[in-house]
C-alpha cells in the first residue's frame, strides 16, 4: 500500500486498475502494493517486487536458471506412468485436461527436475510447476519425485524440493493419494543414503504435497508470505465458522510455530542453500586443528581431548568428501 | 431399531409388512405363516439384488451408516485385556484416534484406529473421528512401543478426513500426518490395516501404510470426499443446485472392489448381507479372521524384511497391474 491508494476511492482505484490491466505486457502490476513494475526489471528481481518484497510466481525453468551455478543444468526426464488410469471426467475430460496443460507449459507434468552445482555443490533439485494443473501431485509427480530422490542417491548428492501445490491431482482418484507413502519413500531412500534433504516451500504448499514429502526435510525453508497449510483457509473457515486471523498459515507464522527453520528472501536463497549444502556433505572431512588442543590437568577434560578434534577451518588438501562423485564439485571451494 | 438408507426404502417396507403379519399371527387365529416366509424370501432377495449392485454414492452411505461397527466394536468383539493408551506426550489427548495394546487370539497385538463415536456426546468426545495432530502422533509413540515389544500393529480405518481447524492447523496437522506415515512405513513390526468405514484421505493413509491393506466389502477409501471433489470440479452444477457428489464418487472409483483392481489394497472382507449393521457380531468375526491370517504370514519377518515387503508395495502401486 502506498500513500495513494491509502487516500483514493475504492471507485476510483478500480478505474484505475482496469485500465492499467488492459493489454499492455511490458508491464506487470504488483498484486500487493499495485506499484507498476517493468517486466524485465521484475525478472531481474526474480519476480519479486522491488518496492514491497512481494513474493510473485516465479517461472520453474526461470528458477533452476537462477538457482544453479552459471544457470546451468541437466533436466532429468520424467519417467512414463500409467496415462488416466481411470478414465476420468468432470466437466471435462481428464486426457483433455492433460493435454491442454501439456501444451501450456511444455512440460510432462506438474514438477521439473533438474541437477548442477549450487553454489558448489552437485544437488539434485526438483521444482513443483504450480502452472501445470495447479502443481498437483498424480502418478507423474510421484514418480518424478522418485526418479529424482534416486538420481541423489546414485550421485551421492543432496536432494532440494521446491513444492507449491494445492494437493492432490484427484483426476487420479486413490492413486494420486497413494503418492504420498510413495513419495514419503521417496525421502526415507535419502535419508537412508545420509544425504541431506531439503525443502524450500513456496506459495502454495496445500493438502496431501504438505502431509508428505513438504513436512520431511531436514531442513525446511520457506519464501516469504508463502501460503502452507494442510486444509486450504477457505475449508477452515467453513469448518469453524470464523474468519481467520491475519498471517494465518503464512511462512512467518510457520516459523513461529516451529514448523519452519528458516524465511529467506527468494534472492538470498542460493547463498543460503549453498551454506546449508556445503555443511551438510563435507561433515565427514576432518581438518587439522588450527593449534593443539590445550592440555589440562584433571581427568575430565583430558577424556575430552580425546574425542576427534574440533574442526578449526575447512581443508582442501582432504579430498573425500562424501559426496561427488562425477567430478563436478571440485570447483567447489 | 434400524436405520434404513434411502435405497432401502423398499426393504424397509416389506420387512415392516413381516412384523405387522407377525403382529397378527399372534393376535388372530389366522395362519400367516406361508404369507410371512414367502415375504421373507422376497425381503432376503431384495437385499441381495441391492447389495451386489450399490453404486459408489450407496456405498459411501453403507460406510457411513449409523449403525456399522466401528473401532471400539472390533475391541470388544475381539480382544482381551485391551488398554487404551492416552496422549502424545507433548500437548494432549484426542480421541478421535483410540489405540493401546490388547491380546488378540493369544498374540499380544497394538490396534490403533479411528472412532467416530455413537450418540452426539460419543461423536462430540471423538470429533467425529477427525484427528488433530496429537492423535497422530500418539499413534506414532503407540507404533514405537509396539516395535519395541515386538507386537504386530492393526489399524482400523474409519474417517472422514483429518480435522480442518484452526489450532490443528496451528500445531501442524500435515507434519503429523507426514510424520506418521513415514512411521508406518518404517516400522519394524507387521502393520496390518484395515478400511473399516471410511477411509477420507490424508487422514486416513497416515495409518494405514501397512504391509496388508484390506477393506470391508462396502467401505469406501479416496482421495477426497466425494462431496468435496464435487465442489471443486463440477463447481458450475454445484452452484445451480445440482448434487454432483454421487457423478464425483463413481468418477474416483472409491469403492472396494475398485481399489483390489487398482492394485491399491490387497484383500477385500466380505461383509453379511444386507452390509456390517444388519449383522455386527458376522462382521467383527470375519475382520478378526481375516486380520489373523494377516498376522500369520507376517509375523516371522524380519523387521527388514517387513520394511522391504511394505516399500515395494506401495512402490509397486501404479506401476503394476494398470492399464
Amino acid at each position: 500500500m502506498n500513500w495513494l491508494s491509502d487516500i483514493t476511492p475504492p471507485g476510483i482505484k478500480k478505474i484505475f486498475r482496469n485500465q492499467s490491466d488492459s493489454g499492455d505486457t511490458l508491464w506487470t502490476k504488483c498484486p500487493a502494493c499495485s506499484e507498476m513494475i517493468f517486466n524485465r526489471d521484475l525478472e531481474a528481481n526474480l519476480h519479486v517486487c522491488p518496492s514491497c518484497d512481494h513474493h510473485m510466481k516465479i517461472d520453474v525453468t526461470e528458477r533452476l536458471n537462477a538457482l544453479f551455478d552459471d544457470g546451468k543444468w541437466k533436466k532429468i526426464k520424467l519417467p512414463e506412468v500409467a496415462v488416466d488410469p481411470l478414465k476420468f471426467r468432470d466437466e471435462k475430460k481428464y486426457t483433455d485436461r492433460l493435454r491442454e496443460y501439456r501444451k501450456k507449459t511444455g512440460e510432462e507434468d506438474a514438477i521439473v527436475i533438474g541437477v548442477g552445482k549450487v553454489d558448489g555443490v552437485t544437488t539434485v533439485v526438483a521444482v513443483q510447476n504450480f502452472a501445470f494443473m495447479g502443481g498437483s501431485m498424480g502418478m507423474g509427480l510421484g514418480e518424478g519425485i522418485i526418479r529424482a530422490a534416486e538420481e541423489a542417491v546414485s550421485r551421492k548428492a543432496p536432494f532440494v524440493m521446491f513444492t507449491a501445490s494445492g494437493g492432490a491431482r484427484m483426476q487420479e482418484g486413490i492413486l494420486s493419494l497413494m503418492q504420498m507413502p510413495r513419495t514419503t519413500i521417496a525421502v526415507q531412500m535419502v535419508k537412508e543414503a545420509g544425504l541431506p534433504y531439503v525443502v524450500v516451500l513456496t506459495n502454495p504448499t496445500t493438502g496431501g504435497v504438505t502431509a508428505s514429502y513438504a513436512m520431511l526435510g531436514d531442513v525446511h525453508l520457506a519464501e516469504p508470505g508463502a501460503l502452507i497449510g494442510f486444509a486450504g483457509p477457505r475449508v477452515i473457515e467453513q469448518t469453524i465458522r470464523e474468519k481467520l486471523p491475519e498471517g494465518f498459515q503464512r511462512a512467518e507464522y510457520l516459523h513461529d510455530k516451529g514448523m519452519v527453520d528458516m524465511v529467506v528472501p527468494r534472492k538470498e536463497l542460493r547463498e543460503t542453500l549453498g551454506g546449508l549444502l556445503r555443511v551438510f556433505t563435507r561433515h565427514g572431512v576432518k581438518a587439522k586443528p588450527a593449534a593443539k588442543p590445550e592440555k589440562k590437568a584433571d581427568n575430565e577434560t583430558s577424556n575430552v581431548t580425546s574425542l576427534p578434534a574440533p574442526t578449526a577451518k575447512a581443508n582442501d588438501t582432504v579430498s573425500k568428501s562424501g559426496q561427488d562423485t562425477d567430478g563436478l564439485d571440485k570447483a567447489a571451494e | 431399531m434400524r436405520t434404513y438408507l434411502d435405497f432401502e426404502k423398499p426393504i424397509a417396507e416389506l420387512e415392516s409388512r413381516i412384523e405387522d403379519l407377525r403382529g397378527m399371527e399372534k393376535s388372530a387365529d389366522v395362519n400367516v405363516n406361508d404369507e410371512i416366509s414367502r415375504l421373507e424370501v422376497k425381503a432376503q432377495k431384495l437385499l441381495s439384488d441391492t447389495y451386489s449392485n450399490l453404486t459408489r454414492w450407496q456405498k459411501t452411505s453403507v460406510a457411513r451408516h449409523a449403525q456399522r461397527p466401528h473401532f471400539c466394536d472390533y475391541i470388544e468383539g475381539l480382544t482381551e485385556d485391551f488398554t487404551p493408551l492416552a496422549g502424545d506426550r507433548s500437548f494432549g489427548e484426542d480421541e478421535a484416534i483410540v489405540g493401546g495394546p490388547a491380546r488378540f487370539r493369544g498374540r499380544s497385538v497394538m490396534f490403533i484406529g479411528h472412532e467416530k463415536g455413537r450418540d452426539t456426546e460419543s461423536r462430540l468426545k471423538h470429533n467425529f473421528g477427525s484427528a488433530r495432530p496429537e492423535g497422530y502422533r500418539k499413534a506414532i509413540r503407540l507404533m514405537e512401543m509396539a516395535e519395541r515389544f515386538h507386537m504386530p500393529v492393526v489399524s482400523l480405518v474409519d474417517t472422514a478426513g483429518a480435522y480442518p481447524g484452526l489450532g490443528a492447523e496451528e500445531r501442524g496437522q500435515a507434519e503429523a500426518i507426514a510424520t506418521c506415515t513415514e512411521k508406518c512405513l518404517g516400522l519394524g513390526s507387521p502393520l496390518i490395516s484395515v478400511i473399516v468405514g471410511e477411509g477420507g484421505s490424508g487422514g486416513a493413509v497416515a495409518i494405514a501404510a501397512g504391509n496388508r491393506v484390506m477393506m470391508l466389502e462396502h467401505s469406501i477409501y479416496s482421495v477426497i470426499s466425494p462431496e468435496g471433489c464435487a465442489s471443486i470440479l463440477w463447481r458450475d452444477a454445484q452452484a445451480r443446485g445440482d448434487n454432483k457428489a454421487p457423478d464425483a464418487a463413481e468418477a474416483m472409483k472409491i469403492a472396494a472392489s475398485d481399489l483390489l483392481e487398482l492394485g491399491v489394497i490387497d484383500q477385500i472382507i466380505s461383509e453379511p448381507l444386507g452390509g456390517a449393521h444388519r449383522d455386527v457380531k458376522a462382521t467383527i468375526e470375519r475382520l478378526g479372521d481375516a486380520v489373523e491370517h494377516a498376522i500369520h504370514d507376517l509375523e516371522d519377518l524380519s523387521p527388514e524384511e517387513l520394511r522391504k515387503q511394505r516399500r515395494e508395495k506401495f512402490l509397486n502401486i501404479g506401476r503394476v497391474g494398470l492399464a
